[in-house]
């Protein structure tokens, strides 16, 4: 008997809005959440645009009895902590992490799992910098010899909080989740840039799938608004230098030929996936079915691959490419990654290429890495659930002939779509969602 | 349908104790260990100043000129490709290439690179305002401008170790990277199994590189008081299960697994090492701090992965032998992981885990942290294969709480017993996710 695979819960955290009805208003709205940086002061940075969350407490989003432990998260582990309470209490779930009196379905730990890409977390400067100037010699250079505390003393590395690197390990953020919600199944931590997300959401899949759990916490989470962050995409060449613009809807422009690179974003993005036959038992509201997955590696040089993933994606799902109704694409702004996937497009999709509707929400939503999937696949299963397209926002001009331009949201039949996405380093991930029959 | 079977068709290491496969095999039955005072950089004033370090380790002697398309990678990610080579060349995969790239993947569970020492440092230390006690952004980015390496960036993202394994094997299929701490590529081998089982691909390489002993890396782990602190005797630090043990002691290196789908394997002629009999993966739901007191996870991740095997603990064979033959263990030497994990394997095994040999490499190797749970998987196919278990060494006073069968000092000969044919690979990740490899002698 096959299992299917479904999603019940969503939990977006977002630059433009965090849990569904803020995130949807502003997706049909077309409101970007790309702004310049205000947590530090970006002048002497080449990109000076970024889209914060500004509307949520990790507080707020964990027992009482789990207050005191949201001072070893980091930023990354708090945005993915906010999504999960996001999408458990939008799924109707009950779980150790809900409030007092919540009612729904008490989920059974050991049939939970939990499934969330992250990134490399960097350490916080101030903290950090604060232990490192403890060892400098004479000339002002750090001196390892003087870091080590073998003879005790308070000076070098004991400076540094003694929980430190648990606060950097990228498995928190999963770990965390676990604990806050009391999910005992499998668990994971995939790292792979902007695939992390959708990667963990196919791992989620293939783990009910397999009958190991009936219920996950899947997607990513990742905050690079931070000084290493920022400086780590300048050097890329990820980022648009932004100069004076003070609108991030301005600068980001998938799949235009002149694309100058995109803006940082922070952003979580956390769905609940659950066995079909399980959801419809407890009455749950089916956004969209997982219908079909697919992974694959891009020869770098040759900038080729998505197709694969695409076409796994399609095969698994018994559809046809012209069984796609739109696609939510990663589409960073940035001409190599964008011809990539503008290529793999017209791989699997040929002439009917020109049909089918591109949402590219890089203007408005940025690009949050590990974030990224959760969020594309939270915009594409409300998009399925709502029979309703986005707004587009774009100020340039796509390229090679592709629906990708501004538009106003719209209503739209959707009864498949494809979610889609690729990484710095080559990893692609692709989804179909379907529209519940 | 009939069900696909996963087997083993290559194994390669970078470990400690070197990088040829039976070489390193040979030296752990030895007892011999990898464990001495670190020469990467100048640890004399940490309060562990030792670690098991890679020595001599260089990429072109198993990749040949090939290495140089991989000039810039990590220190990992070389470690991963030397590994990753030399199993690809043991499958006999003919010019190390993937026989149809879409069908051919990648699933590690690789660490993080390196960090670029000096212009991080130089960097922040620029950045540094007295007054206000904070890092000013202007003056830190300034710094990083004159110095930070694109490149260098790039390399020490985990993930890129993938895309180095995939472009030199040219593998074109499902390309994953998880981080689960300590539990990480085991947990990347049962993943990659799953992808095959599932028809999603028909052979991937997996397993995991890693090395943190680096001024942070060894720092962070200072802080946490989790390594062993034993620096007038590094070579007798590692002490798992051992009533003096005081904490880890830090590794690093490679693991990389062929993994194959048997009639793949079989169609092409190929040596069939040993098969993928079962997984397991469970989360603690407990501390980000502490292992469940009971060792319940990792209880729960050997129980499903003999499960999946179909292999009852509570039963034994006409001679009374149970049907696991050999556990390696996590076996940190940690005080805490030492005792939950035999409290474990006694919720699993009841009566019969004392008749279990269950022994820590951990003790020559020190901990791989994230490449660990691959080497461990390859001892134990080295283990079917040979009838021989290695040993826990520097295990002379057991824990009265560790009171099992640890295989202590010496390595054991278990051919006259029968031999070995099923094994259990247990691994477990700080936060509390746990993993448990199968593996069984191949039989049609």
């Amino acid at each position: 008997m096959d299992r299917r695979v479904c999603i019940t819960g969503l939990g977006p955290v977002s630059c433009i809005g965090s849990g569904v009805d803020a995130f949807w208003a502003s997706l049909l709205e077309g409101r970007s959440g790309l702004g310049p940086v205000e947590v530090f002061d970006p002048a002497g940075f080449a990109s000076r645009l970024a889209g914060a969350v500004t509307d949520v407490s990790v507080r707020d989003s964990v027992p009482k009895s789990y207050r005191k432990a949201t001072k070893v998260m980091a930023r990354d582990t708090e945005l993915a902590v906010v999504a999960a309470k996001l999408a458990a209490d939008d799924a109707g779930l009950v779980t150790r992490g809900s409030d007092d009196g919540d009612e729904g379905f008490a989920i059974t730990p050991e049939r939970t799992g939990c499934q969330i890409g992250a990134g490399l977390i960097a350490a916080e400067a101030d903290e950090l910098t604060r232990a490192l100037v403890t060892s400098l010699d004479d000339e002002g250079v750090w001196d390892v010899n003087k870091w080590g505390t073998a003879e005790g003393g308070e000076s070098g590395m004991n400076n540094l909080p003694p929980l430190w690197m648990l606060k950097y390990l990228p498995n928190m953020l999963a770990c965390h989740v676990t604990i806050i919600h009391g999910t005992e199944g499998p668990s994971n931590t995939i790292l792979a840039a902007e695939s992390s997300g959708l990667l963990c959401l196919g791992e989620g899949a293939r783990v009910i799938e397999r009958n190991d759990a009936d219920v996950s916490f899947v997607g990513g989470a990742e905050s690079k608004l931070n000084l290493m962050g920022l400086m780590r995409l300048e050097l890329l060449g990820r980022l648009a230098h932004t100069h004076d613009a003070t609108d991030g809807a301005q600068v980001v422009k998938p799949y235009d030929p002149d694309a100058g690179g995109t803006v940082l974003a922070e952003g979580g993005g956390i769905v609940i996936l659950e066995e079909l036959g399980h959801a419809k038992a407890r009455g749950a509201r089916v956004y969209a079915e997982v219908a079909g997955f697919g992974a694959s590696q891009s020869d770098r040089k040759a900038e080729t691959g998505l197709e694969l993933a695409i076409a796994s994606a399609l095969r698994d799902a018994g559809v046809g490419p012209g069984d796609i109704d739109a696609i939510f694409p990663t589409g960073i702004g940035l001409a190599g990654p964008d011809a990539h996937e503008a290529g793999a497009f017209r791989a699997v999709f040929g002439d009917r290429l020109a049909e089918i509707p591109i949402v590219s929400l890089a203007p408005v939503l940025g690009d949050s890495m590990a974030g990224q999937g959760g969020l594309q696949a939270a915009a594409a299963a409300l998009a399925v659930h709502h029979q309703t397209l986005p707004a587009r926002v774009h100020t340039g001009t796509p390229g090679g002939g592709l629906d990708a331009g501004a538009s106003d949201a719209r209503d739209a039949s959707l009864g498949c779509v494809l979610v889609c996405t690729t990484a710095m380093g080559g990893q692609n991930a692709a989804a179909v969602l379907k529209r519940p029959g | 349908m009939t069900e696909r079977r996963v087997v083993i068709t290559g194994m390669g290491w970078v470990t400690p104790l070197g990088t040829d496969l039976d070489g390193v095999w040979n030296r752990l039955l030895a007892g011999e260990t990898g464990i001495g005072p670190i020469e990467r950089f100048d640890a004399s004033t940490f309060s562990t100043n030792f670690a098991a370090e890679v020595k001599d380790f260089d990429l072109r002697a198993h990749l040949g000129d090939r290495a140089d398309d991989h000039a810039e990678a990590g220190i990992s990610t070389k470690y991963a490709l030397a590994a990753a080579m030399n199993a690809v060349t043991q499958a006999g995969f003919a010019g190390q290439r993937a026989p149809d790239p879409a069908r051919c993947g990648v699933y590690l569970g690789a660490g993080e690179g390196t960090l670029d020492y000096d212009h991080f440092m130089a960097t922040h230390v620029a950045g540094w305002d007295a007054e206000s006690r904070s890092v000013d952004s202007v003056k830190w980015a300034k710094r990083a401008h004159e110095g930070m390496n694109a490149l260098l960036e790039l390399e020490q993202e985990p993930h890129l170790t993938v895309t180095h394994l995939a472009e030199a094997f040219g593998a074109s299929g499902p390309a994953f990277n998880c981080m689960t701490a300590c539990a990480a590529s085991a947990q990347a081998t049962g993943e990659a199994a799953e992808i095959i089982k599932r028809g999603d691909a028909d052979v991937m390489l997996a397993g995991g590189a890693h090395t943190m002993i680096h001024p942070f890396g060894m720092s962070g782990f200072i802080r946490l008081t989790a390594m062993s602190t034993r620096r007038d005797d590094p070579q007798n630090a590692s002490r798992p299960f051992d009533a003096a043990r005081d904490g880890f002691v830090m590794g690093e290196g490679a693991g990389i697994l062929v993994l194959e789908d048997l009639d793949h394997a079989r169609a092409r002629g190929a040596t069939i090492l040993a098969e993928v009999a079962g997984y397991g993966s469970t989360a603690d739901a407990y501390r980000i701090t502490d292992i469940h007191p009971e060792g319940k996870g990792a209880a729960g991740a050997m129980r499903q992965a003999l499960g999946e095997a179909g292999i009852d603990p509570s039963a034994t064979d006409a001679n009374g032998r149970p049907f696991v033959h050999y556990i390696n263990a996590h076996g940190t030497g940690t005080q805490e992981n030492d005792k939950t994990e035999t409290a474990a394997v006694k919720a699993v095994f009841g009566e019969h885990a004392p008749k279990v040999p269950f022994s820590s490499i951990k003790s020559m190797l020190g901990h791989l942290i994230q490449a660990a749970g691959a080497v461990e998987l390859i001892t134990c196919v080295k283990a079917i294969e040979t009838g021989w278990v290695p040993p826990t060494r520097n295990l002379e006073n057991p824990d009265p709480v560790c009171d099992l069968d640890y295989v202590p000092g010496t390595a054991r000969d278990l051919n006259p017993a029968g031999g070995v044919d099923v094994c259990l690979s247990n691994s477990f990740g700080f936060g509390g996710q746990n993993d448990t490899v199968c593996v069984r002698r191949y039989r049609d």
